[in-house]
C-alpha cells in the first residue's frame, strides 16, 4: 500500500446520503476471481442514468469523491472499496461513515475523511459551481482544501498513522518478520507440514 | 494460572502481543479451496509477494465440483477453478484437483491425511474450519483479507475470545447421533448463543463419542455462532492419527503425544459460560425451519408461532413456516421429502456413509424420492466401494457420487428444485441454501436414511416397526457411537 502525505485531485460532488455498498458494487460483481477490474461495477445501476455525476466527463479522472452521510453501510463486501480505489479514487469525504466500511477502506489504503455536513455542503457547491476542480487532502495537517474553503477532518490517530507510513495489516506484521521468524525456529519437529509425507 | 484448553492451545501460538493491539497468532496449517482464495492470491500479486511457508499450506477444489463424471460446465465454477489451479502453480502451493486421489472437502481431507493434529491453529477461508477443533486444534473460518495475511505471513492478528463450555453428560440412546447432539445444543442455546466464545464440548458423551462423530460435533459450532468448537484430545484422538500420512513417527510421535496429553482445561480453569445437556434424553433431532436454531425431536410437530414467547423469535417462525411450506401441529413425521443428501463436511465420511447404508441395506428408496451420497473426499469414496457400501446404495435406488461439497450448498449442479424438500446431513437450512426455493431440513445420517426408505421424514426406528429384524438395526448405529 502506498503511503499517503497528501493528495491533490479532481472532486466529484456525490449528492446522496445512505450509499450503501450495494449501490457501490451490486452482487453480481462479487464472482470474479480478481481484485482489479471492479471499476466497471462502481455504482452500476446509478451510471445507468445519463445525469449520474460519474456519468459527466469532466469527472473522468475524479479521485475524491465527497458524498452525503453514512457512506458505505451495508454489507461487508471488500469489493466496495475496490471497486472505488480501481476507478481511482483516493478519498472519500463524508460526515458520518459506515463502520466495516471504514474499516475495510483503513486496510486497503484508501482515506475516509470525516468533515462536518455543513463543509460538506461547501464543498458540493463549490465543485458544482467550477466542475473538474481540484481538491486538496491534506493528511498530515487533517484538511480539506477546495478554493478559498479550509474544512477540518477527522480520521483516528491510528488509522492516519498506517496511511502516513503506507502500512496495511500485511506490511504491518511483516515489520516483526523477525518475531516470526524467531517463532518458527522454535515450533516443535513434530508439527506437520504439507510437502509430500 | 489455570487456563481452558482453547487458550492453551492461543498461548503456545503468541508471536506478538502489545498493550492495547490484537495478539499475533502463528498459524500451524491454512487450507484453501477455489472460492474464498483467488483475491488473496490477486493481492499477493499486485504487492509482490510470496506465500511465506507453501509447506503449511494446502488447496484442495471442492465447492464447485461436479459429483458426475466429466468437465465442470458451469463457466463461473470452471474460472474459479482455473484460478486456483494457476495460484497454486504460481505459488508453489500444493493441491489435490479434481480426480486426485486425496481431492475431497477440505474439512474431510486435512484430518484425513493426519495433518490437523492436537494443539494447532488451523484456519481456511470457510466457516466449517470448527471442524478441525474435533483434534483439540484451535481451527476457524477467516475471511479473504485474513486469507491473504496468512498467506504473506503465516500469522494473523486476532482480538481474544471468550470461552463456553458445553457440557453433554450420560449415555446416548441407540439410534442418536453426533448430529443429534449438535443439532440439540443449537436448538438450546439459538444461532447467536455462541457468538464471541470458542466452544469446548466436554462430558462422558463426548469423551464416548469417535474423531468422526466428534468432527460433526465441532463442525456445526459456527452454526450456534461460535468461533470455533473444541474437544480435548485423548486416547481416541492419539488411535485415529497414528499412522496417517502426516502423522509423526518415531520419536516424534512419541513427543507428540506427551505435548498433546497436556493439552486439557485445567480442573480449576473457569469458562466465561457453561451450558449443560443431558446425553440420555435426546432423541434423533430434526430442524423444521429456515435457520439450524429451529429444530426439534422427530417426535414432535411442527411448532405454532403464536407459542413463542419473544416477539422476533415468533416472526422467525412465522416466516420460516411460510417458506418451508408447513403447517403448525404436523407431525414431523408426516413431512414428505422429494430430496435425501448424504454427504457434505457435516456428515460425508466412512461412518457417515457406514451408517446410512446399514439403514437402507434391503430396502428401496420410496417411490418418487432420489437419493444423493457423495462422499466427502475420493478416499471415502474408495473405502466405502471396498466394504460395497456403493452397492447397497445403488441396489436401494439411491445415486452414488464422485466426492465434493454438492448440494450442501449447491454451487455445482446438485440443487433442489423451487418448493422442492429435502432431508439433508448438510449444516444449513438457510432459505436458497441448497438451491433457489428449495426447503432442507437438517437430520443424521441415520434419519436421512430411514427417510428415504419410508418417503416421510423418519428414523431407523420407524422401519423397525414396519417389521425389519431388529439385529441389522442395532448395527446401524455402531458406526457413530
Amino acid at each position: 500500500m502506498d503511503a499517503f502525505e497528501t493528495h491533490t485531485g479532481v472532486g466529484v460532488p456525490l449528492r446522496r446520503s445512505n450509499v450503501d455498498t450495494d449501490q457501490i458494487i451490486p452482487a453480481e460483481y462479487l464472482k470474479r476471481v480478481t481484485r482489479t477490474g471492479f471499476e466497471d461495477g462502481l455504482f452500476a445501476a446509478w451510471r445507468k442514468d445519463e445525469s449520474f455525476v460519474l456519468n459527466n466527463p469532466v469527472y473522468a479522472d475524479g479521485s475524491v469523491l465527497v458524498a452525503g452521510p453514512d457512506f458505505g453501510t451495508g454489507s461487508s463486501r471488500e469489493h466496495a472499496v475496490w471497486a472505488l480505489m480501481n476507478w481511482g479514487f483516493r478519498v472519500v469525504i463524508s460526515s458520518r461513515f459506515a463502520d466495516i466500511f471504514r474499516g475495510n477502506s483503513g486496510k486497503q489504503g484508501l482515506l475516509t475523511a470525516i468533515v462536518s455536513q455543513d463543509d460538506v455542503e461547501l464543498i458540493w457547491k463549490y465543485l458544482e459551481n467550477s466542475p473538474g476542480a481540484e481538491i486538496t487532502v491534506d493528511l498530515v495537517g487533517r484538511t480539506v482544501h477546495a478554493g478559498e474553503i479550509v474544512a477540518p477532518f477527522e480520521i483516528d490517530d491510528y488509522t492516519r498513522w498506517r496511511l502516513l507510513e503506507g502500512l496495511d495489516d500485511i506490511g504491518l506484521t511483516l515489520r516483526h518478520e523477525d518475531l516470526v521468524a524467531d517463532f518458527e525456529s522454535h515450533r516443535p519437529s513434530h508439527k506437520p507440514v504439507t510437502t509430500p509425507a | 494460572m489455570a487456563g481452558t484448553l482453547a487458550e492453551k492451545v492461543w498461548d503456545a501460538h503468541v508471536v506478538r502481543r502489545a498493550e492495547g493491539e490484537p495478539d499475533l497468532l502463528y498459524i500451524d496449517l491454512h487450507l484453501l479451496h477455489e472460492v474464498t482464495s483467488p483475491q488473496a492470491f490477486d493481492g499477493l500479486r499486485l504487492a509482490g509477494r510470496p506465500v511465506r511457508r507453501p509447506d503449511l499450506t494446502l488447496a484442495t477444489e471442492d465447492h464447485n465440483v461436479p459429483t458426475t463424471p466429466g468437465p465442470i460446465t458451469d463457466p463461473v465454477s470452471k474460472i474459479q477453478v482455473e484460478t486456483l489451479r494457476r495460484n497454486c502453480e504460481e505459488f508453489g502451493v500444493r493441491l489435490y484437483p479434481m480426480g486426485d486421489a486425496d481431492q475431497g472437502i477440505v474439512h474431510v481431507v486435512g484430518p484425513q491425511l493426519g495433518l490437523t493434529q492436537p494443539g494447532m491453529t488451523v484456519v481456511c477461508g470457510d466457516s466449517h474450519t470448527s471442524t478441525h477443533g474435533a483434534f483439540g486444534a484451535l481451527a476457524f473460518g477467516i475471511g479473504t483479507s485474513e486469507v491473504e495475511h496468512v498467506l504473506a505471513t503465516q500469522t494473523l492478528p486476532l482480538k481474544p475470545f471468550r470461552t463456553l463450555a458445553v457440557n453433554v453428560r450420560g449415555a446416548l440412546p441407540e439410534g442418536v447421533t453426533a448430529k443429534d447432539i449438535v443439532l440439540a445444543v443449537i436448538a438450546k442455546i439459538g444461532t447467536g448463543g455462541g457468538q464471541g466464545y470458542v466452544i469446548e464440548y466436554r462430558g462422558d458423551a463426548i469423551e464416548a463419542l469417535s474423531m468422526e462423530a466428534r468432527m460433526t460435533v465441532c463442525n456445526m459450532s459456527i452454526e450456534a455462532g461460535a468461533r470455533a468448537g473444541m474437544i480435548a484430545p485423548d486416547q481416541t484422538t492419539f488411535d485415529y492419527l497414528r499412522g496417517r500420512p502426516h502423522a509423526p513417527t518415531g520419536a516424534d510421535w512419541d513427543a507428540a503425544v506427551a505435548e498433546w496429553t497436556a493439552l486439557r482445561t485445567d480442573d480449576d480453569a473457569v469458562f466465561d459460560a457453561e451450558v449443560d445437556l443431558d446425553a440420555s434424553a435426546l432423541t434423533p433431532f430434526v430442524t423444521w425451519g429456515t435457520n439450524p436454531g429451529q429444530g426439534l425431536p422427530l417426535s414432535a410437530s411442527v411448532p405454532d408461532p403464536e407459542e413463542f414467547a419473544d416477539e422476533s423469535d415468533r416472526l422467525a417462525a412465522a416466516n420460516a413456516l411460510a417458506y418451508m411450506g408447513l403447517e403448525p401441529g404436523t407431525p414431523l413425521r408426516d413431512i414428505k421429502v422429494d430430496t435425501v443428501f448424504v454427504g457434505s463436511c457435516t456428515n460425508g465420511r466412512i461412518e457417515d456413509l457406514r451408517a446410512a447404508a446399514t439403514v437402507v441395506q434391503g430396502h428401496r428408496v420410496a417411490d418418487g424420492v432420489r437419493m444423493l451420497v457423495v462422499p466427502g473426499s475420493a478416499k471415502v469414496r474408495l473405502q466405502a466401494e471396498s466394504e460395497g457400501l456403493d452397492k447397497v446404495f445403488t441396489e436401494a435406488g439411491a445415486e452414488w457420487r464422485l466426492p465434493g461439497c454438492s448440494m450442501c450448498l449447491g454451487m455445482n449442479p446438485d440443487t433442489l428444485a423451487p418448493g422442492e424438500r429435502s432431508a439433508s446431513t448438510s449444516n444449513r437450512n438457510f432459505e436458497g441454501r441448497q438451491g433457489k426455493g428449495g426447503r432442507t431440513h437438517l437430520v443424521s445420517p441415520l434419519v436421512a436414511a430411514a427417510t428415504a426408505v419410508r418417503g416421510t421424514l423418519s428414523s431407523p426406528a420407524d422401519l423397525e416397526t414396519a417389521g425389519r429384524p431388529q439385529g441389522e438395526l442395532a448395527s446401524a448405529t455402531t458406526g457413530e457411537a
